[in-house]
């Protein structure tokens, strides 16, 4: 297999470990904050979710622009961390994840959010009845019922971040080991007329999404069927 | 102190709830009002589901006063909503035993096994998928969900009114067995008279967010000052046993304190507890026992109480032996003519006798 490099290979593994590190902590982070967008009623609600979807609609460049002005040296972001001794984040791995999950963040929060204004108060409040305590209702009840919404945010979640490019160039550049990801390894290909390279890996990206999607629809498929 | 205290008071855009009342913890309270009234509302506020400010005394237990708040996983109860709302990622088994396993094991009163035999359940224990029920068997598993956290008091709203007549028939024998074996008492919200008439035992009446009224059936359903008197099926409820069966005419006759009915053969053994009801349409006055009468049932009564009704219509209470109260809707103009008027002696004679059990 000469017609990928090593520097490829390297890239594909970044991508990967850049799209499960992303997608874990935005379900950890996704889950509170569409469980809180379903269910309150305070005023600034709709700042929260519209903060949320801006970067659905705000371009890729901007929002690594702006990251990169944050996480810098100078920004508020940066002096934290020069503070707290880890340096600046922009050309390192951590500063990759963290963009990718402001860049993601609404396709995990959406589907959650949807699943739990979905299922209404009633379940609940049958299980509050029942002599479940919050956290318990949230855990036997709100989780399993939203089970779909999760899935559909880990599909998008993942497959956004693998196919990430004008956040991750703005913010990570293309270092090699550390912030290369497929799609700019790509770029590079292109850029210096490496056709052949590049098919191999776009073609190859095409393939994994699609084998991606396929096997979680099906799991998907199975589950719902064994929920219902 | 045995009984539960509740006042609440909740201000929405277009409603207002302001109702207190009390009741005693035994049998079935029926919370009764026509929709809009806050019956629910008020339901909800006991269950802690809605936060009102008010006070909630159930025995010796504080729920809610100034002070306190338990939140609803907490409060000794159990719910049955509307809709069986049955969770759907469980099976009926582990819906019926989902609050169950959440009470200490001496909490437990009772077993899984007893509520499942208890409800006729056995033949769908099994099943994995909620939604494979009917309308009736869900109520019923929703209903043994509840009653196996084994509450000190069972709150009930509208559990027949989703469902068709035929499911609602289906599960009344288990509401009234639930009424008679066991000790349970029931807050039972409604809007069918019928319905209150044949389970409740004790009768809180709503109207426009506000209690109107409140006390034992017999009692609240006679009070001539009520609404309820002056609906189209007002009527008051007898308690009876099974005295005789006349096998050559088909009848049966019940006996309660203060006489006897005829009614229909009841399919019931000799000396069971029934309860009829008597509705104010279908009892005339004379004021001599007549004769040649096709009517099978004459009582001999007292007048109580004569209240105007409309222009034309009076409505009368009698009583029938020591307690037994009667209601009979009559026009003006018989009134005058009879010269019916309270502590006259008169026969009340009964059309028709709806059986409830």
């Amino acid at each position: 297999m000469s017609i990928l490099t090593p520097d490829d290979l390297q890239a594909v593994w970044l991508t990967l470990k850049l799209a499960s590190v992303s997608t874990v902590l935005l379900l950890c982070i996704a889950t509170p904050l569409a469980w809180w967008l379903a269910h309150s009623t305070r005023w600034y609600k709709g700042l929260v979710a519209a903060c949320v979807a801006l970067p659905l609609v705000v371009p890729p460049t901007v929002l690594g622009f702006y990251l990169l002005l944050l996480m810098g040296p100078q920004g508020m972001v940066g002096e934290f961390t020069r503070w707290l001794g880890i340096g600046a984040l922009p050309f390192t791995f951590a500063g990759l994840v963290i963009g990718s999950i402001v860049f993601s963040l609404p396709f995990a929060v959406q589907p959650i959010q949807n699943a739990f204004e979905a299922m209404g108060k009633r379940p609940l409040e049958v299980a509050a009845t029942l002599r479940a305590s919050p956290w318990d209702r949230f855990l036997s009840v709100a989780l399993p019922l939203a089970r779909p919404g999760f899935l559909t945010a880990i599909i998008l979640a993942f497959a956004h971040t693998v196919g990430e490019f004008g956040v991750v160039l703005m913010l990570g550049g293309s270092i090699p080991g550390e912030t290369e990801v497929l799609s700019v390894a790509i770029y590079t290909h292109v850029e210096a007329m490496e056709y052949s390279e590049a098919h191999w890996l776009a073609g190859g990206m095409v393939l994994f999404s699609f084998l991606v999607l396929l096997g979680l629809y099906r799991v998907g498929g199975n589950w719902a069927k064994g929920a219902r | 102190m045995s009984g539960i205290r509740a006042q609440f008071r909740l201000q929405r855009d277009s409603f207002a709830l302001d109702a207190e009342f009390e009741a005693p913890m035994r049998g079935v309270t029926a919370i009764f009002g026509h929709s809009g009234s806050g019956k629910t509302t008020l339901l909800r506020c006991i269950a802690g589901l809605e936060r009102a400010p008010g006070v909630l005394h159930v025995n010796d237990n504080v729920w809610q006063d100034e002070k306190t708040f338990e939140p609803v996983h907490k409060r000794a109860l159990a719910y049955v909503f509307q809709e069986a709302s049955l969770f759907p990622h469980l099976s009926v088994r582990a819906n019926l035993e989902y609050g169950y396993q959440r009470i200490t094991a001496a909490q437990r009163k009772v077993k899984p096994e007893q509520v499942i035999e208890w409800l006729g359940l056995s033949h769908l224990v099994d099943r994995r998928d909620v939604h494979s029920l009917s309308g009736g068997e869900r109520q019923r598993v929703a209903i043994g969900r509840a009653l196996l956290v084994s509450p000190d008091i069972l709150l009930m709203d509208e559990p027949l009114s989703a469902l068709d007549t035929r499911s609602k028939q289906e599960i009344l024998p288990y509401l009234e067995r639930l009424h008679r074996e066991l000790d349970i008492p029931v807050l039972y919200v409604s809007h069918a008279m019928d319905e209150v008439t044949r389970l409740a035992d004790h009768l809180v009446l709503m109207e426009k967010g506000k209690v109107i009224a409140s006390g034992e059936l017999h009692e609240t359903l006679a009070r001539l000052d009520l609404p309820i008197a002056h609906f189209d099926d007002a009527g008051t409820v007898i308690e009876a046993i099974v005295a005789q069966h006349d096998e050559k005419y088909h009848l049966t006759r019940l006996d309660f304190v203060g006489g006897e009915l005829w009614v229909g053969k009841v399919d019931q053994p000799f000396g069971s507890d029934v309860r009829a009801r008597v509705l104010a349409r279908d009892v005339s006055i004379a004021t001599q026992a007549p004769h040649g009468s096709s009517i099978n049932n004459i009582l001999n009564a007292r007048i109580d109480e004569i209240r105007d009704e409309g222009p034309d219509k009076v409505l009368v209470r009698m009583q029938v032996g020591a307690s037994q109260m009667l209601l009979s809707r009559i026009t003006r103009r018989s009134r005058d003519h009879l010269g019916l008027k309270p502590g006259l002696f008169v026969c009340a004679q009964v059309k028709s006798v709806a059986l409830m059990s």
